[in-house]
């Protein structure tokens, strides 16, 4: 089994060699879908080589660094983090949308910042040290 | 936070909230006797992972990202209120002089006054361009260091600390500028660290650079900072 940390959330997946994963699990986490020509989104499909998608599994790892995001792992590639590129978050930044995030409060209830739209906002970071 | 309070309190009869995100890697309940002794009637969260300053590209707390009833960022991420005076504070009784306590406190007042006038008249909301312009640049260095930090802080979590200790110092090594990331490393290994003086020969490393770079809002003559 593996961890998979992604900005979605967290994955627990049966994997093998690194983080080959099954097309479902590979979608799951990383919203792309096998198909013959590649993983696909939408209408854009991304090529993977033989070596990245044998046996019937996705290398998931291989195929998120052909996309250009960052990709680390524990020594014993057991857990996973699959981030997001420099360029794609400077992206998002520059449209000026507020990029949007759900976080807990103490009593672990969830809060989205984009359920305060139609408000202004004053958003600020703190912390005990 | 019992100035976030004060803020809130002020402008309850306005269309505006207060979000005040806590980078809390030891999780909630580190954080919790603030927000309990805050009373905070606004939203109080917790980010073990430092994801906020992650999106929106802070590197030090507390930063505040002004945005508006659109959803759009009309200030990017810039200091909220706090000043460089404590640079100059006296070493061993902690204690800054009566000039620089008058000047700190002037800066944090000018800068809540501010908040509160973009939120009654619109003030200080930079037009498109210039909030572009006062964007973070997001660099690889900085993406990996993120994902670096993330991996040490859930293997901390998970009572694995001796193999975190490796992708948080990675993760600093990586994005020297974030302030975020060295102190919360610091301060999962030795609550207190992350003022000790490691910090503090950091801080006296920065030279003429500020530690918190003032934020340019002109509020009536005056320059908060």
């Amino acid at each position: 089994m593996a961890v998979v940390l992604t900005d979605s959330g967290e994955f627990q997946v049966a994997a093998t060699g690194g983080l080959r994963v099954s097309p479902g699990d590979a979608e799951a986490i990383t919203g792309w879908t096998l198909k013959p020509e590649g993983m696909c989104r939408d209408a854009l499909c991304v090529p993977l080589n033989d070596e990245a998608r044998r046996d019937g599994k996705v290398d998931v790892a291989a195929f998120w660094r052909t996309l250009g995001h960052p990709v680390v792992s524990d020594a014993h590639g057991e857990t996973w983090v699959l981030g997001t590129a420099a360029d794609s978050r400077t992206a998002a930044l520059a449209g000026l949308e507020a990029p949007d995030f759900a976080l807990p409060d103490l009593a672990g209830a969830q809060h989205r910042l984009s359920d305060l739209r139609g408000r202004k906002v004053f958003l600020t970071t703190w912390a005990s040290w | 936070m019992p100035v976030w309070q004060q803020l809130a309190d002020s402008l309850k009869t306005e269309n505006f909230a207060v979000v005040a995100v806590a980078e809390e890697s030891r999780g909630a309940e580190h954080a919790r006797p603030w927000i309990e002794q805050a009373n905070a009637s606004y939203w109080c969260l917790i980010d073990v992972d430092h994801r906020v300053a992650s999106l929106y590209g802070m590197v030090n707390v507390p930063q505040c990202v002004w945005i508006d009833e659109a959803g759009r960022i009309v200030r990017p991420p810039e200091t909220a209120g706090s000043t460089d005076h404590f640079r100059r504070m006296d070493p061993v009784t902690r204690t800054m002089s009566a000039e620089d306590q008058t000047a700190r406190e002037t800066a944090r007042v000018a800068y809540l006054d501010a908040v509160r006038d973009w939120v009654r008249t619109g003030r200080h909301a930079l037009a498109t361009d210039q909030a572009r312009a006062k964007l973070p640049t997001i660099t690889p260095e900085m993406a990996l260091a993120d994902a670096n930090f993330r991996l040490g802080v859930w293997l901390r979590r998970h009572g694995r600390a001796d193999e975190a200790a490796p992708f948080l110092a990675e993760a600093s090594r990586l994005h020297p500028d974030s302030w975020n990331i060295w102190r919360q490393a610091a301060d999962l290994e030795e609550v207190g660290k992350a003022s000790g003086p490691e910090f503090w020969d950091r801080v006296r490393g920065l030279g003429d650079r500020p530690y918190y770079p003032p934020p340019d809002i002109v509020v009536g003559a005056n320059i908060t900072g």
